[in-house]
């Protein structure tokens, strides 16, 4: 007996009994389903993120408190021990070679007349910043030496925060209250888009001294040194690391080239790709439990079919075939129908969130289902090929 | 021409541990080409399994059973599986029909494992179907055919690969009196057509169209 005549045997008998049919495919495809989508997502994530840092440009080299990589991360939130003396003692020593700019970071309410914006980041920077993390202001002017020195309540704010603030009214010279104290807006800074979710464009952008005074903050967020020669990067972040290493220990800062931050980035989405992948991987081997309990259960109603078949000279490999197509069959269709909705609903998401389908994650998932049709097919099928004619004609 | 030939067939059941049964004691039988018999016996005396020897669906304990003169009783279970598709035609008490496919289909059934062309197999099964007069019920579900034209379809199957044996196991236990009559009378036209026949059964009436009886009993022809 060929193949074509065995798949023609499976595909009857599998259109025999369509609804249990459906819910069996509706399990391999719903894992298929999620593995493409979350996989999706995740790369999706990392492009936008690889994307912003690759944007800084290759000679920026990133300070942040704690330690970041490395085989001894210590767990637990620590405290942020770098300070503006730090940031200060770089800029003296680096004067020859880097910009630096220290950068502090809190979440407050906007509020013009009674309108809020709840939840925008709010950035205390200095002079600098605008060219260090190549950031455009499209209307009137960045924070200069003058406003960062006197602690000038001047603000550069999103796109985000002109619409919901501003509406379609123009923002320059007015004042708008941050965590309650009044600012006038100077700039409107150029958008950038938005990571995961989070929107870049929600945030404004202070002089560093005012947001220090305001807030009573005492330690930067992150300290941005700009290479002057791209080929001095890699020896600047070796002079930070040694001049900060004088007052901390090596767990208290990370000092980051961009190629480093991206491959943190990578380890870090890698890592999420495999934890929320797994756990889809998971719905799969569901699936596939539940291909072999429905094949089991067909089995047995057609015991008396096997004996029928093997009594008119069927193979035990023709019986052991035909239902093992039929496992595979039905897990094949549930990986297609996952493909296609699994591609379609990353697109309908791409809309709000940025998605990435990986053709990997197509291929795994496909390749997955049909392992697992095939895992879970086995035992069933070699179930039906060993029945007795004998008993299997007798059973009632 | 001496078609089956059976010489000291013993079948014995091991049913636990250290209990035997012998279903089979020493049968010896042979059956030439184009004869009609019946095996008779009450139930329990032997002739289900005595059948299932014939039919190579069962291997004897020992003994020798030779087919066309061909020892068959030690084959694989592949070698038994190609003659029973080849050589042996069933026709069974329940008629054992698959009911989601058509007359048609059910009938081409062997053809298929028996890796005959698509072409092909609808030509014999539809002939065979109208041997067995059938011709107007090619399309139609086994369930929606009465009990004596089911099992016709079934004889139609087991007459499809022109099997040297026809093998039928109560084939009017199922039927009405009536019914099994005309079943009978189908294998009757079919015996002096040319076909070898050996029937299974426990009714007198039945057994009677064939033109040789051999009675078993506890295991033993009588």
């Amino acid at each position: 007996m060929n193949h074509l005549e065995t798949f023609r045997v499976a595909m009857a008998a599998i259109l025999a009994n369509k609804m249990r049919a459906f819910l069996t495919i509706l399990g391999i495809m719903i894992g298929v389903l999620s593995v493409i989508l979350l996989t999706s997502l995740v790369s999706g994530l990392k492009t936008t993120i690889t994307k912003q840092i690759a944007g800084l440009g290759s000679n920026l080299v990133i300070v942040v408190p704690g330690r970041i990589g490395g085989s001894r991360s210590p767990g637990g939130v620590q405290a942020n021990r770098l300070t503006f003396a730090d940031a200060i003692n770089l800029k003296n020593k680096l004067r020859q070679d880097a910009q630096v700019c220290a950068v502090v970071q809190k979440t407050g309410t906007l509020k013009r007349l009674n309108i809020n914006d709840k939840g925008a980041a709010i950035f205390g920077v200095q002079a600098n910043y605008e060219k260090i993390i190549s950031l455009k202001t499209e209307k009137g002017r960045f924070i200069n030496e003058a406003d960062v020195t006197s602690g000038r309540r001047v603000v550069v704010i999103g796109a985000t925060v002109v619409k919901n603030l501003f509406g379609t009214a123009s923002p320059l010279n007015q004042t708008i209250k941050i965590a309650g104290i009044n600012y006038v807006v100077i700039g409107i800074a150029g958008s950038r888009g938005s990571i995961f979710g989070i929107d870049q464009d929600n945030s404004v952008l202070i002089p560093l001294t005012s947001a220090q005074k305001q807030f009573g903050i005492t330690s930067p967020n992150t300290i941005y040194i700009n290479a002057l020669k791209a080929e001095n990067v890699k020896d600047i972040q070796a002079k930070a690391k040694a001049i900060l290493n004088k007052r901390l220990t090596e767990d208290d800062f990370s000092v980051l080239t961009q190629e480093q931050a991206l491959s943190t980035i990578s380890t870090v989405t890698n890592v999420l790709t495999l934890g929320l992948g797994g756990i889809a991987a998971i719905s799969l081997i569901v699936g596939g439990i539940g291909i072999m309990n429905i094949m089991l259960v067909s089995v047995t109603e057609r015991t008396r079919e096997i004996g029928l078949r093997k009594a008119l000279g069927a193979q035990t490999e023709d019986i052991r075939n035909q239902f093992l197509i039929e496992a595979v069959t039905l897990s094949g269709i549930g990986g297609i129908i996952g493909i296609v909705l699994g591609i379609l609903l990353s697109l309908l998401i791409n809309n709000f969130l940025q998605t990435t389908i990986t053709w990997w994650s197509v291929l795994l998932s496909f390749g997955f289902s049909m392992i697992v049709g095939i895992v879970f097919g086995v035992a069933p099928a070699v179930r039906a090929s060993k029945l007795d004619p004998i008993q299997a004609l007798r059973y009632e | 021409m001496l078609l089956v030939h059976l010489s000291n067939i013993n079948k014995i059941y091991q049913t636990s541990h250290d209990l035997k049964f012998q279903a089979l004691k020493n049968i010896s039988l042979s059956i030439d080409s184009g004869e009609f018999v019946a095996i008779m016996g009450p139930s329990g005396s032997g002739k289900s399994t005595l059948m299932n020897i014939l039919g190579l669906l069962d291997k004897p304990t020992s003994g020798s059973y030779k087919l066309e003169g061909e020892d068959v009783a030690h084959l694989s279970e592949k070698v038994m599986a190609e003659i029973r598709n080849k050589k042996i035609g069933f026709v069974f008490q329940q008629f054992n029909l698959l009911n989601r496919t058509s007359i048609l289909d059910n009938v081409t059934l062997p053809l298929i494992y028996g890796g005959i062309d698509n072409q092909e197999r609808i030509t014999k099964a539809k002939k065979a179907l109208d041997q067995v007069g059938l011709s107007d019920k090619l399309e139609n579900r086994p369930n929606q055919l009465s009990g004596g034209q089911q099992q016709r379809a079934a004889i139609a199957r087991a007459l499809v690969t022109d099997p040297q044996i026809i093998l039928a196991d109560e084939p009017t236990g199922n039927l009405d009196t009536k019914t099994g009559q005309q079943i009978m009378e189908i294998f009757r036209k079919l015996n002096n057509e040319g076909k070898t026949i050996i029937l299974i059964t426990h009714e007198v009436d039945i057994a009677r169209y064939a033109k040789r009886t051999i009675r078993v009993r506890d295991g033993e022809i009588k």
